[in-house]
């Protein structure tokens, strides 16, 4: 079964990680990489992107000719997608000990972040047949 | 060299040799995990050069001669490799001819290779991945795509289940008797998985996954041919059969599932039909029947219908009557209410749910919902079933599945009366 554990982070923290000690930051880089690493020798990685900062993030929707309307980034927003991992695990537990795992990640000094991860299912199942 | 043969052609021919070749290099040198790679190379190098230059005269000798030199390379690099860091003479291993060259023997390789991928020690999706390589003769590429991950993660889950059998210290040969009837069942249930994968033919990417079940059928034939008297072996390949005969009638053109209900059964392949229930016919002249052989019998009850309406229901619920006695499956009890209310209507099947409620295992499940809704819709209690149908939809993993449910719930809900204005 297949999970997307979706790392969200305050509208602040793209800013703040760049204010960190560089030791805490080549922490942290050096922990996401191998947490990837894992994931590929366990056999249980599909895909992992880290999503750029906001700042440049832009709201598109179709206007009535279909061409896209932009919008800036709604500042009331206060949680953004940061990262993903998509991994196809045997169990829920299993993704969410990978969840853990991930929410662990050395912030500022070392200690870890705890992030909330959001853990959703991936519509990935056989279906049955009806009557 | 024969003449230029057609690329299925020779596709299928390696699929075929794939586990004879296996067994019989595994036999000479007694390394599982590097006697797997060594085979994939040969087949490797076989697909590329057949279909140019023709069959060699004895195929299966010619995977075996060509798979057999990659083992030895890859034991001389290896015993190279830790000369090198150990500065210690390591002699070369001795390669012995192969102990055990009966006919007998080779006819079972097939038997006891599908027996270790299977391995208990294996998680279902580890076993599924080395049977389908290692006896299936799929490429990790094929493996990869069915299942929809990277080539690399199949690769490293491949590599891990030969390590977990490597460590489990199996030796190359059947399971004793005493093991044997649990072992089995391990077998077929990862083939009824790879099986139950592959159910629904689909648009997309969901193409290449009803190979699987024709894959599974492959699989299922091979034990068949080694264990033909086994009832449970015969029974889950009439089961496939049976089920496979309606794979074309269950999916519309988009990819939406078609109930049984609705299919055409003119689309039904009836020797796929016909074949189904003569291994069934058998299997039930051998005794005391498995779980398989009555999930296989209910499917030719529904196989042989030539209408939805001519269903022989009373049938059906009796065979899940014998289901019911023989396991403590929840899936098998939710099964057995429509087959209930089918008989008794559909108030009797509903008061059958409500135990079902209490069931941890069934509580909180999709199916136990999607259920419930179709027996309200047969009721008369469209409301109801509208609400249920939507808390399946909530719950599937299937994407098929749940624009199924939404679509019902949305059907029933046009045809509800206008609220007065």
């Amino acid at each position: 079964m297949k999970y997307i554990l979706m790392m969200h982070c305050p509208r602040t923290g793209y800013d703040s990680f760049g204010s960190w000690p560089k030791e805490d930051i080549q922490a942290n880089i050096r922990f996401m990489q191998s947490l990837g690493k894992y994931l590929h020798e366990s056999g249980e990685w599909v895909a992992a992107e880290g999503l750029a900062s906001p700042h440049e993030a832009r709201l598109v929707s179709a206007g009535t000719n279909g061409e896209p309307v932009t919008d800036g980034v709604f500042p009331e927003a206060k949680e953004f997608l940061a990262g993903y991992w998509i991994v196809d695990v045997e169990s829920p537990e299993r993704a969410y000990a990978l969840a853990a795992k991930a929410s662990a990640a050395p912030g500022r000094g070392g200690a870890p972040m705890n992030m909330p991860i959001e853990v959703r299912q991936v519509m990935s199942g056989p279906p049955k047949e009806y009557l | 060299m024969t003449p230029q043969p057609a690329d299925t052609s020779v596709e299928h021919l390696l699929r075929e040799l794939a586990p004879q070749v296996l067994g019989a290099v595994i036999r000479r040198f007694r390394d599982f995990a590097a006697a797997e790679d060594a085979v994939q190379e040969a087949l490797v190098a076989a697909a590329l050069q057949w279909p140019r230059e023709g069959l060699p005269e004895n195929p299966r000798a010619w995977l075996t001669q060509v798979a057999s030199r990659r083992f030895t390379d890859y034991v001389r690099s290896e015993s190279a490799r830790r000369r090198r860091e150990t500065a210690a003479a390591i002699e070369a291993p001795v390669l012995a001819p192969p102990p055990d060259l009966d006919d007998a023997a080779e006819h079972d390789d097939t038997l006891i290779l599908i027996f270790m991928c299977c391995h208990p020690a294996l998680t279902p999706s580890s076993a599924i991945a080395l049977t389908l390589r290692a006896v299936g003769g799929l490429t990790t590429a094929e493996i990869a795509n069915a299942f929809l991950v990277p080539e690399s993660t199949m690769a490293q889950r491949i590599s891990r289940a030969k390590q977990s059998i490597k460590a489990s210290g199996e030796p190359f040969r059947l399971p004793t008797r005493r093991e044997r009837a649990e072992r089995l069942r391990v077998v077929l249930h990862v083939l009824y998985l790879i099986f139950n994968e592959g159910y629904v033919n689909s648009v997309g990417p969901q193409l290449q996954r009803c190979e699987l079940s024709v894959e599974a059928i492959r699989l299922a034939r091979a034990v068949h041919a080694s264990l033909p008297d086994d009832p449970e072996v015969l029974g889950l390949l009439a089961l496939m059969l049976l089920t496979d005969a309606r794979r074309l009638a269950r999916t519309g053109p988009a990819g939406e599932l078609i109930p049984l209900t609705h299919q055409n059964r003119t689309l039904w392949d009836r020797p796929e039909v016909a074949e189904g229930v003569a291994l069934l016919t058998e299997a039930l002249s051998k005794g005391a029947a498995g779980a398989y052989q009555l999930q296989a019998a209910i499917a030719a009850v529904h196989d042989e219908a030539a209408r939805a309406e001519d269903t022989d229901w009373p049938q059906i619920l009796a065979l899940y009557d014998l289901l019911t006695r023989m396991s403590d499956n929840p899936m098998v009890t939710l099964n057995r209410a429509i087959a209930f209310a089918m008989v008794h209507g559909p108030a009797a099947g509903l008061a059958l749910l409500d135990d079902l409620d209490r069931d941890r295992r069934l509580a909180a499940h999709h199916r136990l919902s999607a259920v419930r809704a179709h027996l309200l819709e047969l009721a008369g209690d469209h409301r109801a079933a509208i609400e249920h149908y939507l808390t399946a939809a909530s719950r599937t993993t299937s994407l098929p599945e749940r624009n199924y449910l939404i679509t019902q719930a949305a059907r029933l809900r046009e045809s509800l009366p206008l609220p007065a204005s």
